[in-house]
């Protein structure tokens, strides 16, 4: 199943590769992986989602490769706690004015907008959960999409709840997180 | 003090303790070499820069200090690939330091630009691209400490040469601000309790002692628990030197080419006790079957290694010497005599089958050469290795009793090691006795370095076990190919005449009875000397676990008639 990791990460050149790297290195799929800015400017913050088949066993093994780059500040996986999590989507929809009126219908289930018109298309913005876009994309699929693009998923845990962090991490204060690591069956 | 970037690196060199350096000049790295001049850090002129990294490899393995190699841009930098892949496949510390083009130049695949933090990213534990002359204090202190700190490895600084000429004001930094790298070193109490629950009801328990036991100087810890707890001793290729050999305790090697008690006593046991050591595939066979009835106990300080290959039921994250001092006040004494009979049971049954009570049939055994130079040098000797048959021998044979004596290219299995670890071994113990046992493939890949060790007056002994062949390959295909020989059958130089074109005294051995004359010759006579011994082309290094085969399930060596 996939995995949802937040990963703090030193602002400095060359990390985002490192990171990226290191998936490919291990033979781990990234399924999505957004990179961006925090309330610190020397720390970036990023939200990667992970294929990770074997389940607890992966996701350790993600999260202590994770640390092993000197970069890496802290990591998290958010998978199993409350948090909420966006995406969002520009999809550009092939449509004259005469169906115009049908893209702005669907939009406003959906909670998107459209934020350009152009004469032969339009563009639309959504944010939500992955799910909630991909079943837009598919109601907008007939009336023909013809770009897409999409930020990744970001992700933020609810209240001042962490995630789950396996590995006893920077520190080394987080004794009772090796205790996990103990727990974790193969 | 205003300093230009390539004197900064000298004066943090010099304050990191650096004595020696292993390089190759070229036009990236011109302006630190000439600021070289200045400092008191000798420079060993390589052949080839594989050999500089080979040899600060092997002054790190040596001294356990930090050793470093310098290389130029492009080539020079790639040259050194191999030798960092096998500093970081062994967590070997070795500060690797290279030239770049200038800053404003790179991307435009300037005459010797090569992308080289990008190539070594995933073979170093941490790397840097340095453009400008004041990051330089910074780079390097954090460099030594991230490469000695927690599991050491190959740190590479690539300097830009913009950076070397510039000047700036020079401040050595007190202290390293690494937010993300503070390796964990102890382990928690409740965790230590489960650990020793387990050994309290283990009845056949087993340390396997790696690299990590050296690494942390945590001999003396190891000896102290496995007394206390009457637990036998076997060790991973790198681990061997922990342990003393002749300690009741020691099993000797594990793994594929292990002692096979010692790898029935894994397999039978019923608590492993894993000593900073990774489950490589070379000593585990088959996980499927791996040891099936022992809980296992594993203290490591990477917990990227905790659950990769094998399930821990107590994993400790720590550093091993102090997570045992930790562990060993809460374990009471246990003696474990049925156990140690049993496991006692096996090493009688190979005895019997030894390569060791072989009458003398006129041709040399590698087994038998490094039994000779064992005896010959009190086992006191600083060993190292190529990569092959000859190297399995020498760690059946030369029976260490104390650490930073044995050094072989492990995780990497890196053929050339052998040569070039010597020099700088040496580098680190000059009073010291250094052999190098290579083959004669290994040999050939690193021997312009004989003219290194001349130049140098590096007191190495190089023991060239040749068969003519490839010989580990031809081991594999004779036993899992039908015996067709594809590609393993070697044409070798003259090596004595190779050794005295590089004014190395060398002598050929081809009868058992001259060997004993020809290893004291080469111990008496000052400075690096070859002895080439003509070797049974076709024999096999036994037991062996085939890949992919459970641990028991070796393949021994036939019982002679």
């Amino acid at each position: 199943m996939n995995h949802t990791f937040i990963a703090l990460v030193e602002n400095k050149p060359g990390v985002l590769n490192r990171v990226a790297s290191l998936f490919r290195r291990r033979n781990f799929n990234i399924e999505s992986l957004a990179v961006g800015r925090t309330e610190s400017p020397e720390v970036s913050r990023m939200t990667v989602v992970v294929d990770c088949p074997n389940g607890d066993v992966d996701a350790h093994k993600i999260e202590a490769n994770l640390y092993k780059l000197v970069n890496v500040i802290d990591v998290q996986d958010v998978t199993h706690q409350p948090s909420v999590t966006r995406d969002l989507a520009l999809i550009k929809v092939k449509v004259g004015p005469e169906r115009r009126a049908e893209v702005n219908g669907l939009a406003e289930i959906f909670r998107a907008r459209i934020v350009d018109v152009a004469a032969d298309a339009v563009i639309v913005e959504i944010t939500g959960t992955e799910d909630k876009i991909e079943g837009m994309i598919e109601l907008l699929r007939p009336l023909g999409i013809v770009e897409m693009v999409r930020t990744g998923q970001v992700s933020m845990t609810r209240g001042v709840n962490d995630g789950v962090r396996r590995v006893p991490g920077v520190n080394g204060h987080r004794y009772e997180d090796v205790a996990e690591l103990a727990e974790m069956t193969p | 003090m205003k300093l230009k970037g390539a004197e900064i690196v000298w004066e943090c060199l010099v304050r990191e303790g650096v004595e020696v350096v292993f390089g190759y000049p070229g036009g990236a790295n011109m302006p630190i070499y000439d600021a070289m001049l200045n400092y008191p850090v000798h420079h060993v002129l390589v052949r080839h820069e594989q050999g500089a990294a080979h040899m600060a490899d092997g002054y790190a393995r040596a001294s356990g200090k930090v050793g470093v190699a310098m290389a130029t841009s492009g080539p020079g930098a790639t040259n050194l690939v191999t030798g960092i892949c096998t500093a970081m496949m062994d967590s070997v510390p070795v500060v690797f330091i290279t030239g770049q083009v200038a800053a404003h130049l790179i991307g435009g695949d300037a005459f010797q630009e090569t992308d080289v933090t990008g190539i070594t990213l995933p073979i170093t534990k941490h790397n840097y691209l340095v453009t400008r002359a004041d990051e330089i204090a910074e780079v390097i202190r954090e460099a030594f400490y991230i490469a000695r700190s927690g599991r050491p490895g190959p740190v590479l600084i690539d300097i830009c040469k913009n950076a070397q000429i510039e000047q700036t004001e020079f401040v050595y930094p007190e202290d390293v601000k690494l937010p993300g790298y503070q390796p964990v070193t102890h382990s928690p109490r409740n965790l230590l309790d489960q650990a020793v629950k387990l050994i309290e009801k283990a009845k056949k328990p087993i340390i396997l002692c790696g690299h990590g036991v050296i690494m942390s100087k945590a001999e003396e810890e190891l000896m102290q628990f496995a007394v206390k707890t009457q637990t036998p001793v076997t060790s991973t290729l790198l681990g061997l030197g922990a342990f003393p050999a002749s300690h009741p305790l020691s099993l000797g090697m594990m793994g594929m080419h292990g002692e096979a008690y010692a790898n029935m006593a894994i397999q039978n046991s019923d608590l492993i006790l894993a000593f900073g050591m990774r489950f490589d595939d070379r000593v585990t066979g088959t996980l499927k079957t791996y040891a099936p009835a022992a809980k296992k106990i594993h203290i490591e300080i990477d917990p990227s290694e905790l659950h990769k290959n094998v399930y821990a039921d107590v994993p400790l994250v720590g550093d091993l010497q102090t997570v045992l001092r930790d562990l060993i006040p809460l374990v009471d004494e246990y003696d474990h005599d049925e156990w140690l009979e049993e496991i006692h049971g096996w090493k009688n049954e190979v005895d019997s089958r030894s390569i060791m009570n072989w009458e003398n049939d006129g041709k040399l055994q590698v087994a038998h050469l490094v039994a000779d130079i064992w005896k010959a040098t009190g086992g006191g000797a600083i060993v190292t290795t190529d990569v092959g048959q000859h190297q399995m021998w020498a760690a059946q044979y030369y029976f260490l009793e104390k650490p930073n004596r044995w050094i072989t290219s492990g995780g990497a299995g890196t053929m050339g090691f052998g040569l070039p670890s010597a020099i700088g071994a040496w580098f680190a113990h000059k009073d010291q006795e250094i052999w190098a046992i290579a083959g004669d493939g290994g040999f050939q890949m690193t021997a312009a370095e004989l003219t290194t060790a001349v130049q140098e007056g590096a007191n190495v002994k190089v023991a060239i076990m040749n068969n003519n062949f490839l010989g580990m390959v031809r081991q594999w295909q004779e036993f899992f190919f039908e015996k067709r020989y594809s590609a393993v059958n070697m044409l070798t130089p003259d090596f004595v005449k190779l050794a005295e074109a590089h004014r190395v005294p060398a002598r050929l051995v081809t009868k058992r009875e001259e060997v004993n004359d020809a290893i004291e010759w080469a111990r008496k006579t000052e400075g690096p000397v070859v002895l080439e011994f003509r070797v049974e082309q076709e024999e096999a290094v036994y037991p062996m676990v085939p890949q992919g085969a459970a641990l028991h399930e070796m393949i021994r060596r036939p019982v002679k008639a």
